[in-house]
């Protein structure tokens, strides 16, 4: 991970540059862009032209099976599934990227102040890390999302709050390096501040790391969110998710209603398959060593 | 070596003070403190002394710490006032059965994923190369609980193969002989984890085949598949243990809800449970020994590395 920036950036280059690689991206990153594209017109603009009512509940209209009228069917509650789909993917699409967003962010800042500060408080914040990233996400958000009744909102801070590890620990291993380049002291020199050199030029330096992190957290905060509504933690009802979605489907799952389970599978498929994609995509770009875990 | 091996063992030791630290501070976190949240219902003054004793309720923070880790070192995790059991039985009746799935599942996957990504890196870009490439793409992006769905779908609910719960025998040896019951959870937890395995075997594999030792073996004489078996299984193996290490933490997220599904009395359906009925004790007493769990584990890991692979322990820092 050393040496693959020739010059150091600032942060108008540095997005200029990222900008650049995601423009003569390779296929990969492309391919997944456009689904996470297809997937966010179909959630957001879908209901336009698809209107369906997904507030009265009608039993008389439950459980039928795909046809004209509802093109996928309805759910238990008589809810047409393909409206369901549209409305139940923004909160899936909004709450997982600002979760992974968000826990790129904390764990970006985590990392390059860890890494910049080195010695002791670097020590202390990784054994911090090292004890987080030991419970496994789940457990913490079962036990976070108990003592937190989950909103919208909530949902965001405490994925967020479960997912910064992996790229704290990125970032910190590009900050170490960073930290002695010839530039970043020569900040130190001219009188500098610790936070002017890790904000301005330890950070837009790590961008690269910092994209590729970006596209895996919001591909496993969406996972998580699914799975949190499956278990009944996450999205609390009349709100509804792809994960909540399924497990009304499941409820039903001996009597074969297939229609209730698979669309919101292949759903949260496509948008994980998507942005790990692009992570991957843009890591070849970037010619980094990060891998996928 | 020695050195090495302090340096981790004193890691793992601060990484298992850092858990026990957040367990005990999440239960200042707890709705109306620690008292009402655990007791729920009327204080009795038994029930006070208990939880006193337990959690050394009312002294210095400090104080309070190290007397609920004295506890917990003695093995007494708590008492659940919704179930009316101490923490301690509930995970003795509870462990194996992870134990039982988690490992089955883990060792199948790695007897599948490693043939498989071998066979990725060796044929890189071959049909069978992306085949499995994008599968393992799937397989990564396929929440646990929609692969479960839909294999109880086809084999239990159509086909009438296998079952659609786990086994519900009390004792562990009932539970790994009822097969048809077992299959489907452990097939589950398996393609999750092969998925998460295969990739990082394929690029482990990649990285041995374009090290100098692979040319001079193939200079000398050794054809492909002499090459694959003693020279870049073995040095692919390595990195391949740490990862096993490193993915503790999600094989057991994945156990979690492969057991909530087919309703299988595990650690995870215990954990799943308590959140649901906001029984403290238990999620909390739970996720102390899942993360003292995944620390010993990644640290097993590591040392097994370092014996392994003479590099580690001079050069890693």
């Amino acid at each position: 991970m050393t040496g693959r920036h020739a010059a150091p950036v600032r942060w108008s280059g540095a997005a200029r540059g990222l900008a650049g690689r995601i423009a003569a991206a390779n296929p990969m990153t492309l391919a997944g862009a456009t689904m996470i594209v297809a997937m966010t017109a179909f959630c957001f603009a879908g209901p336009l032209f698809y209107r369906t009512d997904l507030v009265h509940v009608n039993l008389l209209l439950g459980n039928r099976r795909p046809g004209a009228g509802h093109l996928l069917g309805t759910d238990a509650d008589g809810v047409d599934v393909l409206g369901r789909l549209m409305r139940g993917g923004q909160l899936s699409l909004v709450v997982g990227m600002a979760a992974g967003l968000l826990g790129a962010v904390i764990g970006s800042l985590w990392g390059a102040v860890a890494g910049y500060l080195g010695g002791v408080a670097d020590a202390v914040m990784m054994r911090v890390v090292d004890a987080v990233i030991a419970i496994p996400a789940l457990v913490l958000l079962l036990l976070l999302t108990a003592i937190y009744p989950p909103s919208p909102a909530v949902l965001v801070l405490v994925i967020a709050a479960t997912s910064w590890l992996g790229t704290a620990r990125l970032v910190r291993g590009e900050a170490l390096t960073l930290r002695s380049r010839e530039y970043v002291q020569a900040v130190r020199m001219l009188g500098g501040g610790r936070a002017r050199a890790i904000f301005l030029h330890i950070a837009p330096n790590a961008l690269g790391t910092i994209a590729v992190s970006v596209s895996f957290q919001i591909a496993d905060a969406i996972l998580l969110l699914a799975t949190l509504s499956y278990l009944g933690l996450g999205v609390q009802p009349p709100s509804s998710d792809w994960g909540d979605m399924i497990a009304g489907g499941v409820q039903y799952i001996y009597d074969g209603y297939w229609w209730e389970i698979y669309p919101a599978g292949l759903a949260i498929i496509v948008v994980v398959v998507a942005f790990n994609l692009v992570g991957d995509g843009l890591r070849d770009s970037f010619g980094s060593g990060q891998r996928r875990r | 070596m020695i050195a090495y091996l302090v340096r981790r063992i004193a890691q793992a030791a601060a990484a298992l003070a850092g858990v026990s630290m957040i367990v005990f501070a999440s239960f200042w976190l707890l709705p109306g403190g620690p008292r009402s949240a655990i007791l729920g219902g009327p204080l009795s003054a038994g029930r006070l002394s208990a939880l006193r004793r337990d959690y050394g309720l009312g002294r210095p923070v400090v104080v309070q710490y190290l007397s609920w880790l004295g506890q917990v070192l003695h093995g007494n995790l708590g008492f659940s006032y919704v179930r009316g059991q101490s923490v301690g039985s509930l995970l003795a009746s509870s462990l194996p059965r992870t134990l039982a799935l988690t490992l089955t599942a883990t060792v199948i996957a790695a007897a599948v994923a490693i043939p498989a990504g071998l066979a990725q890196a060796a044929r890189r870009d071959s049909l069978t190369d992306r085949v499995l490439r994008g599968l393992s793409y799937v397989g990564y992006g396929m929440p646990s609980f929609l692969l479960g769905s839909i294999l109880i779908l086809v084999f239990a609910v159509r086909l009438h193969i296998f079952g659609a719960e786990g086994p519900q025998a009390p004792g562990i040896a009932g539970v790994l002989t009822d097969w048809q019951d077992l299959t489907l959870p452990v097939l589950t937890l398996t393609v999750l984890t092969v998925a998460l395995f295969a990739r990082y075997v394929r690029s482990s594999a990649l990285e041995s085949l374009a090290q100098d030792y692979v040319r001079t073996a193939r200079g000398a004489g050794a054809d492909s598949r002499q090459v694959l078996t003693r020279h870049v299984l073995p040095n692919s193996l390595i990195p391949v243990l740490t990862l096993a290490g490193l993915s503790l933490p999600r094989i057991l997220g994945g156990a979690l809800v492969v057991e909530s599904l087919f309703n299988i009395q595990g650690m995870g359906w215990q954990i799943w449970q308590a959140a649901q009925r906001h029984d403290f004790p238990v999620l909390l007493g739970f996720t102390l020994v899942i993360g003292a769990g995944t620390v010993a584990g990644s640290l097993l890991a590591d040392l097994g590395y370092a014996i392994a692979d003479p590099r580690v322990r001079y050069t890693r820092s």
